[in-house]
């Protein structure tokens, strides 16, 4: 050995390098472990519980075992439906807007930077907001349209730059070839770079719809009632929702309602789990197709 | 102009056999009424932003008629709810805050940079197709899973190991919030390590570099003006987390900043507030929009300074 000092700095150096792989792999293990402990403890807690008339049922403030989901599955699927149809043509348009006709522009700049900051406001400031706006000062009430209102403004966002990532993957030859054989802009982006945009604006749509599919908290502010025996028959009517619902069980001071919540959690989870599989098989497809 | 008709306007031309010209003015109409419309939708944030700011200064404005700026900010009492002797003293709202958010960092930005670093040097391309969804699935939990989670799994299996803990505790909801917080974090620090030109990760390896040595010395402070962007925009995520706290970090007051101990945070209070009747324009009612307004503020701050962050690390990467 004629180098050993050096021998021995490569090797010392060789473990260090291998204990920080380590200890970096730890940093997105633990994470995902802790995800498995929670999965795991909510499924023990609340698989008892799913059946099909806990999904069906109207809940209850005294039997914790007869109380069901139906009223806040129903008002889930009201607040999502409206949702999506007020924040999704507003979101595409904002960003067909600023990628097709605006770019680069000073007023864009500032929209840009306005989406920018309100992708970073609390969801329970949008609460706030329809508080004031939707509930008081429009007189709309602690209706479902109100809330939907207010999830619509949370998600844009999401829509608008999900779909201004997917409007950018389109090749600018395309949109040329298009206006070169005598198409106006609006003949292009319609024709052209929409139907090539779409898996990505879809897939935008359903990150949004997840993401409103599980808030809470602007809910509460905006007035879900804690319960409620129907769901709505309209859009003026009084509501409740999945997480809503979970809440108020979380915290029932009976602890048999905890299993309820748990139960909520599970069917939360798998509708979500099903969404957004969804948007990655889109998003895998597309993927597959361009390359 | 119907859009049938611009739609049939364009197999027209693309034959390129007759002229658009008689139907011109009309098109022309019907292109700025398309325009102005998708304008108006793009200007739609713009409204919304100011829209918050103002219906929260406009309702806490007849908070502040009725209380004092000092009263607010100096005050470590806070009992708008009392029937008399009530405090304004935000600070034990502000107090828990910052608790739980200190944890949640203490969680998250090693775990998050860790997991950065791994998957953007170290992990192999398959190794990454799996972790990083399974991240993102990590993220996607709503956060009321993760309050049930704190106040059901994570508060009874620390109580044999920290004495004292209550029921309702900032150390479980801190801790909770952390781990939902990581992805945001490794998310962002991973772009950030991404933009880093390879030609400086070779220049390194060149001198004689090991590939921790490279990591430690070039990579990371390199992308550090990226991976600050990352943990103030988590920082403003924590603050304005609110189911976590809400469900396990208890409904009291409590100007402390003991992790042990419950605490109301700011946005604990308002879905406090929210959950009972309060009338409107009763000053219990106004206080929410007042709490409301400092969380906007406090958060709009760390969203700027991280915006003004990446930005910086756009130009130093693009130079």
């Amino acid at each position: 050995m004629r180098h050993p000092i050096d021998l021995t700095a490569n090797r010392s150096g060789l473990l260090a390098e291998r204990a920080f792989v380590w200890v970096c792999r730890l940093g997105a293990l633990v994470p995902l472990a802790v995800l498995a402990w929670l999965l795991a403890r909510v499924t023990a807690d609340g698989i008892g519980r799913v059946s099909l008339s806990f999904i069906t049922d109207p809940p209850s403030q005294l039997d914790a075992a007869a109380a069901g989901l139906g009223p806040a599955l129903l008002g889930t699927l009201w607040l999502i439906g409206l949702t999506a149809i007020i924040a999704l043509p507003i979101g595409v348009s904002a960003a067909i807007y600023l990628e097709e006709y605006d770019r680069r522009s000073k007023l864009s700049a500032i929209v840009e930077l306005a989406i920018s900051n309100l992708a970073g406001v609390p969801s329970i400031v949008y609460g706030m907001l329809g508080l004031g706006l939707f509930v008081r000062a429009l007189a709309l009430g602690e209706s479902v349209i109100a809330g939907a209102l207010t999830l619509a403004l949370l998600v844009m966002p999401i829509v608008i730059t999900a779909s201004r990532e997917a409007l950018r993957t389109v090749k600018d030859s395309l949109r040329e070839a298009a206006l070169g054989l005598g198409a106006t802009r609006w003949q292009t982006t319609r024709q052209v770079v929409l139907p090539m945009a779409l898996p990505g604006i879809l897939t935008g749509a359903i990150l949004a719809i997840s993401r409103a599919i599980g808030e809470t908290a602007p809910l509460v502010v905006v007035g879900a009632v804690a319960f409620i025996m129907y769901g709505p028959d309209g859009v003026d009517a009084p509501y409740t929702a999945l997480p809503m619902q979970i809440f108020q069980w979380t915290s029932n001071p009976k602890r048999e309602f905890l299993t309820n919540a748990a139960a909520g959690i599970l069917v939360l989870m798998a509708t979500l789990l099903v969404l957004n599989g969804f948007a990655i098989w889109l998003r895998n497809r597309t993927q597959a197709r361009r390359t | 102009m119907s859009e049938a008709a611009a739609d049939a306007a364009l197999p027209a031309t693309r034959r390129g056999t007759r002229s658009r010209a008689p139907s011109g003015r009309a098109a022309r109409w019907h292109e700025r009424l398309i325009e102005l419309g998708l304008a108006g939708a793009g200007f739609t944030s713009i409204l919304v932003t100011i829209g918050i700011a103002g219906v929260l200064i406009y309702e806490s404005a007849g908070f502040f008629r009725e209380v004092s700026l000092a009263e607010f900010f100096g005050e470590t009492e806070w009992t708008p709810l009392f029937a008399d002797n009530r405090h304004f003293g935000v600070w034990a709202l502000v107090s828990a805050t910052l608790t739980t958010t200190a944890l949640a960092m203490l969680v998250a930005v090693p775990l998050g940079l860790l997991a950065a670093i791994y998957l953007s040097e170290y992990a192999a391309p398959r190794t990454r197709k799996i972790v990083k969804p399974a991240l993102e699935l990590l993220a996607g939990v709503p956060t009321i899973v993760f309050g049930y989670f704190a106040l059901t799994v994570v508060t009874p299996t620390l109580q044999p190991w920290v004495p004292g803990l209550s029921g309702g505790n900032m150390l479980a909801a801190g801790l909770v919030m952390g781990f939902m917080i990581v992805p945001m974090i490794a998310s962002l620090s991973e772009d950030a390590i991404y933009a880093v030109p390879q030609s400086l990760r070779e220049a390194s390896s060149g001198l004689g570099g090991g590939k921790l040595e490279t990591i430690r010395r070039v990579v990371v402070p390199s992308a550090w003006s990226g991976i600050a962007a990352a943990m103030t925009l988590a920082v403003s995520r924590a603050i304005g987390e609110t189911m976590i706290v809400a469900i396990a970090a208890g409904s009291q007051s409590n100007f402390s900043f003991d992790p042990r101990e419950p605490g109301q945070t700011m946005t604990g209070y308002i879905v406090d507030i929210s959950k009972g009747e309060t009338p409107t324009g009763s000053l219990e009612y106004q206080t929410i929009f007042a709490v409301g307004l400092l969380l906007f503020v406090m958060t709009l701050v760390m969203n700027v300074i991280s915006h003004r962050l990446s930005r910086r690390l756009r130009a130093q990467t693009r130079a």
